[in-house]
This record gives C-alpha cells, sequence and structure tokens, in this order.
C-alpha cells in the first residue's frame, strides 16, 4: 500500500503520480500551466546543487519547481 | 487587396520568434506595448496583393491576468481583435502547448495551429496525425520546422485563407466544465447577454469563466462598466466557489482547469501515437543534464562559461572599442583643428563628440555579449543557470539568472553596467528583475577601476590586488544585501512562482541569434544620437558655465605674459583651470555641499569630481586632476594625482576609503540610468540615482568615521 507524500520529500530517480495540488493563485494557476494537474505521472530526473530546486520529467518534457512550491503538491509514489 | 492584422501567440521555447523572423526577415520593428515593459514586434509583409501585419505576442502559458505578457497578449486578441491568430505549438509537447490553444478558441478568434519542431517529433518516434487534429479541433494545422524555414510559407498561407474565409467572425469553442459549473456558467451567460454586459468586445460565456478564475483585470473592466452586474456576478462566482472547496476541495479556477487539460486529452487521444518510441532520443538533454547540473561538475562548468562569456565580451570587444575610440579621438582632433578656440569648440568637442563617442564605444561589447547570452539562451542553459543558482538568490530575494547581470555589470571587475542593465531582459519574474537592476551597478565596472587602483596607489600602495579583490566582493555583499531590503521594503510580496521548463538543448541558429543582436545593438545606438547626446550636452554645460569673469582670465593672461619658461606657462594654465571648473556649476554645487560632504571626509574637488562621475565614471579621475591644478589626469596614468593626494592634509587614508565606498555604491552613469529606465522605468531609474547615493553617502560616512576612529 503506497503512502501519500508530499513532493518535496520526493528522491532523485522516483516516480510518482500527482494525487493533489493545494497552490492558489498565482502559484497554483503557474503549477496547472505547466502541465501538472493530478493524475500526472512525473519523474524526479535531478535536484540542483543544493538540493533545491527539484527538476521534473513529464511524459513529453522537463520542468524545475522550488522545494517551497513543490510542498503545495501531494503525491503517490509508484512502483516502478 | 487586402490588410491583415495576424498575431503569433505561442509558449516560450516553442520556436514563435523563429518563426516569426522567418516570416519577417529584417523587415521588422520593436517597441513596447503602451504602459509596459514587455517588447513589442511588429513586422510587415506582402503576400501577393495582401498586406500584413505580423505582431509577436510575449511568449506565455496561458491567458489570465497574472503576469504583464499574458495581459498583453490577451489585450491584444481582445481590443486589436486581429483577423487571425497562429499559435506556434513545440510539437514534441503538444498537450502542454494546446492549453494556450484552447484558451485563444474559448474566445473564439479564428485560429491556425502551427505544429513546430515536427523534426524533433519525427526522429523521437512519435507520431502526430495533424489531418485528424485539424478535424478534431476544427482549426487549419500546418507542420512546420522553423528553424530550417519549413512549412513557413504555408503557414502563411493557411492563415491568410482562414483570415479571409472568417472576416473577422469569432466563433467561440465551448467545453463542458462539469456538473458543477456548468450550470451557474450557463445562468452567468444568460445575465450577461441579456445586459449586454461587456458582450461587444468577448463572448458571454469567456466573461462567465473569468468571473469563476477571479480574473482580476475582468473584473475591474467589468465594474467599470456595470456595477450591478458585476456584484451579481461576482456574488455568483463566491457561491459556486464555496460550494467546490466544500464538495471537491477545489477552486473554481482548479476544476477549469482540469477539465481543460481533460478537453485537451480526449482531443490528443487519437492524434498522437509512440509506435516506436525512441527512448534514448528523449533522454540525450537529460544525460546532458547529468554532467552540466552535476552538483560539483555543473558548478564548475557553470563558473567557466561564466567567465568565458567575460572574458570573450572584454577582451574581444576590446579590439573594436579601440577603433571607435580612434575614430572619435580623430574627430575631436579634427574639430580641434578646424575651429577656432572658443565655445562652440569646446562644445562639439568636450560635449557632443566625446559624450556620444563615449557612448557608442559601448556598441562592440554590447554586440559581443548579446551574441553570446543569446546562444546560451537559445541552447537552453540560461535555464540551467538559473535552476543551479536560484538557491542562493532565492535568500536574497533575486533568481537565479540574476547571477548574469551582476557578472557583466563587474561582478568579475572591469565589466559594465550598460550591457549587465541589459542583460536583465533574461529575468522573467518583475520583482526580482527590478531589484537586479537597481544594484547590478554596485558592481566594479571597468570605469571605476582606475578610480580605485589610483587611491590604493596612494594609499595603500603594495597591496592594490588586496585591496581590489575587497573591493570586488564588498560590492558583491552589499549588492546582495540591498536587494534582500529593497525586496522586504519597495518591492515587497512573495517571490514569482519559480516554476519553470527546462527546455531541451538546442542548437542556437544563427540567423536567430544575430537578429537577437542586432536589435539590441541598434536599439542602444539609437539612444545615443537622442536622449543621452541631450545629457551630454548638459552636462558640458554644468562643467562650463558660468565661465570666469573676464578680469580673472585677463589676471592670468598677464600672469602667462610674465612667465618666464614653458613649465611655468602650463603650470598658470593647470590653476586656471582649477579656478575655471570651480566657478562653474559642478564647481559651485562640490563647493555649496562641502560642509556636508566633509562628514565623509570630502573636499570641494572630490565633490566636483564626483559630479563629473555622473556622466561617466572615467571623468572622477580627469577631472580631480583638474581640480587639483595638475590639468587634465590621464586615467591609465594617475600617479601625479595618486602622489597629490597623499600630501593633500585634507584628503587622509580614511576619505581615501569613504572615497572609494562612495564610488561603489553611488548614481550609475547617465548611461547606465538612460538604459535602466527603458528596461523599467523612468520612475523606477530615478529612485535608483537617488536612493543609491543616499545610500552611498550614508555608507561613505560610516566608513570614514570608522576608519578615523580605527586607523
Amino acid at each position: 500500500m503506497t503512502q501519500d507524500m508530499c513532493l518535496r520529500k520526493a528522491k532523485v530517480n522516483q516516480k510518482l503520480k500527482i494525487k493533489s495540488i493545494a497552490a492558489e493563485g498565482e502559484l497554483g494557476r503557474r503549477i496547472r500551466d505547466l502541465g501538472l494537474i493530478p493524475g500526472t505521472e512525473v519523474h524526479v530526473i535531478g535536484k540542483a546543487p543544493l538540493r533545491d530546486p527539484v527538476a521534473l520529467r513529464l511524459k513529453d518534457f522537463t520542468l524545475t519547481l522550488r522545494n517551497s512550491e513543490a510542498d503545495h503538491i501531494t503525491v503517490i509514489p509508484l512502483e516502478d | 487587396m487586402a490588410r491583415y492584422i495576424i498575431g503569433i501567440a505561442g509558449n516560450p521555447n516553442c520556436g514563435k520568434t523563429t518563426m516569426f523572423n522567418e516570416l519577417t526577415g529584417a523587415r521588422q520593428h520593436v517597441a513596447n506595448w503602451p504602459g509596459v515593459t514587455v517588447e513589442k514586434k511588429v513586422g510587415h509583409i506582402y503576400s501577393g496583393p495582401d498586406a500584413v501585419e505580423l505582431v509577436d505576442l510575449p511568449g506565455t502559458y496561458s491567458l489570465t491576468a497574472y503576469t504583464q505578457e499574458e495581459l498583453v497578449a490577451r489585450n491584444f486578441l481582445v481590443d486589436e481583435r486581429p483577423e487571425a491568430v497562429i499559435d506556434i505549438m513545440n510539437a514534441d509537447a503538444l498537450e502542454r502547448n494546446l492549453y494556450l490553444a484552447v484558451q485563444i478558441m474559448e474566445l473564439g478568434v479564428p485560429l491556425i495551429f502551427g505544429l513546430n519542431m515536427m523534426d524533433e517529433v519525427r526522429s523521437s518516434g512519435k507520431r502526430i496525425d495533424s489531418a485528424l487534429l485539424a478535424k478534431l479541433s476544427g482549426c487549419a494545422v500546418v507542420e512546420t520546422v522553423a528553424r530550417h524555414g519549413e512549412g513557413a510559407q504555408e503557414l502563411l498561407k493557411a492563415t491568410l485563407e482562414v483570415a479571409e474565409s472568417k472576416r473577422g467572425h469569432w466563433e467561440p469553442l465551448t467545453i463542458s466544465y462539469g456538473p458543477d459549473l456548468d450550470p451557474v456558467l450557463k445562468e452567468m451567460q444568460a445575465l450577461i447577454e441579456k445586459e449586454e454586459f461587456l458582450t461587444d468586445r468577448v463572448p458571454a460565456r469567456w466573461t462567465g469563466i473569468k468571473y469563476l478564475e477571479r480574473d482580476e483585470d475582468v473584473v475591474i473592466k467589468g465594474r467599470m462598466t456595470n456595477t450591478a452586474v458585476s456584484d451579481r456576478l461576482e456574488a455568483m462566482a463566491r457561491e459556486v466557489a464555496e460550494h467546490t472547496e466544500k464538495t471537491l476541495k477545489a477552486r473554481p479556477d482548479a476544476i477549469i482547469a482540469d477539465y481543460r487539460y481533460g478537453y485537451i486529452a480526449s482531443l490528443i487521444k487519437d492524434v498522437v501515437s509512440y509506435p516506436v518510441l525512441d527512448a534514448d532520443r528523449i533522454s540525450r538533454s537529460d544525460k546532458m543534464d547529468k554532467v552540466l547540473t552535476h552538483q560539483f561538475l555543473g558548478p564548475i562548468i557553470m563558473l567557466a562559461i561564466v567567465y568565458l562569456i567575460y572574458k570573450i565580451t572584454f577582451s574581444v570587444g576590446e579590439i573594436p572599442m579601440g577603433w571607435l575610440e580612434s575614430l572619435f579621438g580623430w574627430m575631436g582632433d579634427a574639430a580641434n583643428a578646424v575651429l577656432p578656440d572658443g565655445l562652440l569648440r569646446s562644445l562639439i568637442v568636450s560635449g557632443i563628440i566625446d559624450g556620444v563617442g563615449g557612448v557608442l564605444g559601448f556598441v562592440p561589447l554590447i554586440m559581443f555579449m548579446f551574441l553570446m547570452i543569446s546562444a546560451l539562451e537559445d541552447s537552453g542553459y540560461i535555464a540551467r543557470m538559473a535552476y543551479m543558482l536560484d538557491r542562493i538568490f532565492k535568500v536574497f530575494g533575486l533568481h537565479g539568472t540574476s547571477v548574469l547581470p551582476f557578472i557583466v555589470s563587474g561582478g568579475i571587475a572591469g565589466g559594465c553596467a550598460v550591457p549587465g542593465v541589459m542583460a536583465t531582459r533574461t529575468l522573467r519574474s518583475p520583482k526580482e528583475k527590478l531589484a537586479t537592476l537597481f544594484v547590478a551597478p554596485y558592481m566594479t565596472c571597468g570605469a571605476k577601476v582606475p578610480v580605485f587602483l589610483m587611491l590604493a596607489a596612494a594609499f595603500f600602495p603594495k597591496n592594490e590586488a588586496a585591496v581590489m579583490l575587497t573591493i570586488t566582493l564588498g560590492a558583491w555583499a552589499m549588492a546582495l544585501i540591498v536587494a534582500r531590503v529593497l525586496r522586504s521594503t519597495v518591492i515587497r510580496g512573495a517571490s514569482t512562482p519559480f516554476v519553470m521548463e527546462l527546455p531541451p538543448y538546442r542548437m542556437p541558429t544563427l540567423r536567430g541569434v544575430l537578429i537577437h543582436t542586432w536589435e539590441r545593438t541598434w536599439e542602444y545606438a539609437k539612444k545615443a544620437g537622442t536622449v543621452i547626446l541631450g545629457i551630454s550636452i548638459l552636462l558640458w554645460a554644468m562643467m562650463t558655465f558660468p565661465q570666469l569673469p573676464a578680469d580673472r582670465v585677463a589676471h592670468y593672461e598677464a600672469q602667462r605674459a610674465a612667465a618666464g619658461s614653458e613649465e611655468q606657462v602650463s603650470e598658470i594654465g593647470n590653476i586656471e583651470a582649477e579656478e575655471a571648473i570651480r566657478h562653474t556649476l559642478a564647481g559651485r554645487i562640490g563647493t555649496a555641499l562641502e560642509p556636508l560632504s566633509e562628514l565623509a571626509g570630502f573636499n570641494w574637488r572630490v565633490n566636483i569630481a564626483l559630479t563629473g562621475g555622473f556622466a561617466a565614471k572615467e571623468v572622477i579621475v580627469s577631472t580631480l586632476g583638474t581640480a587639483y591644478s595638475l590639468g587634465e589626469i590621464d586615467a591609465e596614468e594617475a600617479q601625479p594625482l595618486s602622489e597629490r593626494l597623499v600630501k593633500d592634509p585634507g584628503f587622509s587614508r580614511a576619505s581615501a576609503i569613504a572615497l572609494i565606498v562612495f564610488t561603489m555604491l553611488y548614481a550609475p552613469c547617465f548611461v547606465t540610468v538612460v538604459t535602466m529606465a527603458r528596461e523599467s522605468s523612468w520612475k523606477w531609474a530615478a529612485f535608483s540615482v537617488v536612493g543609491s547615493t543616499g545610500l552611498a553617502f550614508v555608507m561613505a560616512v560610516i566608513a570614514f568615521n570608522a576608519a578615523e576612529a580605527f586607523l
């Protein structure tokens, strides 16, 4: 049984599915504009040298967001 | 024979500008959208008998009211009602790119899809059925590869056909937003149509959606049009928002986004297929990232690249800069030879030729810097720089990309704030950009170096290198601290969301880089002929008028007549120059400020030099020379001035430290100020002049008194 977790806690190379996004306003809008919506599968492909921000690979492209922004996103780890 | 206005929209990094360049060639001009600093590019082309005005809209992911770029793009669609809009999409990420397209379709503007980067799609093994996409979406679809010019003419042809057949008729797309929002949206639509609320410009349902999304811009316009209707719509939106938050734990804007993506998913379900997915190809960029953003290697490679940009800009740029300098030197000499001694000659040589020449001298620097920055930006590396450095800059309220303007401005001593300020263009976050603009000129630019070297040689002999290093680090510290202070006072507020795309690495195209560089350089050179010429003449007048009264001139003439040797004559000339400059407006300001400036250990001579420094920091050393009756001092060979300063009892070591601090921080030279105004606003540039000078003075007083106490 997999547990919900915060995207900040995700490790490099982990594959995840987005469960919910709690961000509102401009941040919420930006997150959604770039295709991060519930149900999206993401693959953590790296973290910056100081462990923040984090780089995520979606199906067709890569994006990056800060840990403070990842805090608003709840994910479910996927079995690989 | 018809005239069409066509907009080109699209996400950032989708090749939109490349396509725009492909279609318009050099027939384009750059301006700003009214009231904002977002760039507006317009190109005029002829297609057969038709005249077409192509407008390059800012790259956006969406059409909300959160950023200036999105508002500009949206207002263009609504207010100018273009005959058609081309949406350039990165077909490799079709789903996300359709998110913008769907929003344009909801507005109803006739839309053409430009499926760009089809070469990447094909080589990745993905297949896109564009005929099916056209059928399902009802929009014309053209496959393109903008960087090779493929499909550009077909795209234009399809666009003109759409423009001709639609004749300004808008057909808004209707998407279902689910059982919670659809009923209220229907009610809103009925009310809006009945009251004819904003319906002269936008579809009723669209206005309803915007009220549900709590779109500030639309709501404000709505209130101004009809407060009663707006209030009712707002109440309806509030009510349904409370309901969805309770039942679905989501606000309407999130639900709307979900349904839009749902609609897109159903649209492309059979359009995109992956018969043989070449996983290797997809991850090539990821593999490069493994090295280029590696925990240890990444920062080292980045440092090397930044250093290289800096080195090339300033060492290669120096060569044509030398030519320009010689050219203007020759023009000055020629004017000196042709014109009779007097005010006109002084105006032409010192005011116009020196002023404009000094400004045009920067052109090679700007050219080389933009050549490299455009190439880096097009390659996708700038986004990685932001990614790696963001953690550090975030602490100071800045953005990872702020590093570039800092370095170019003189983060490595010897840069120049003019191209540095222009490099803030790569910053997409408005608050972070303002803060970066304000503090980038604190860096040790090439013109400040001689001032620091002269003072170091005079007061810290043998320790010049250590002094220069301390100054450079001090400038970084001050820039970051002041940025932090600005971000928690004047430009307070949460940081702009960082969420951004890391586009795949791509080879920049020569054409794209050249066009970009040309635009920047030309824009800068144009300024030299207008605003900068005016200010240059003004500053010349300040340092020339009023002139010495006739009896004083006669007094020196008499002395010269009595002088025995050449040396004495030039000595008298220097003393006269000192008195003359003290007599001018700049001199009077300097003298009047002496009681105040003494708090920082500056005498009137230093004040005049610093006033001259508003024009250009190089002027500080030469003006100080004149004020110390040494005649014109060459900034590169300031030894006599160093010696003279050490001997001056009124100028102590503490004064020297205070002068270093003041020069580091005070108002940027006016060329930088003009550039800054162009990147932000005149208000912000003026605030930078006043604020930085005030800060510089306070810091100089502190430094002076601390040095007095401890040295």
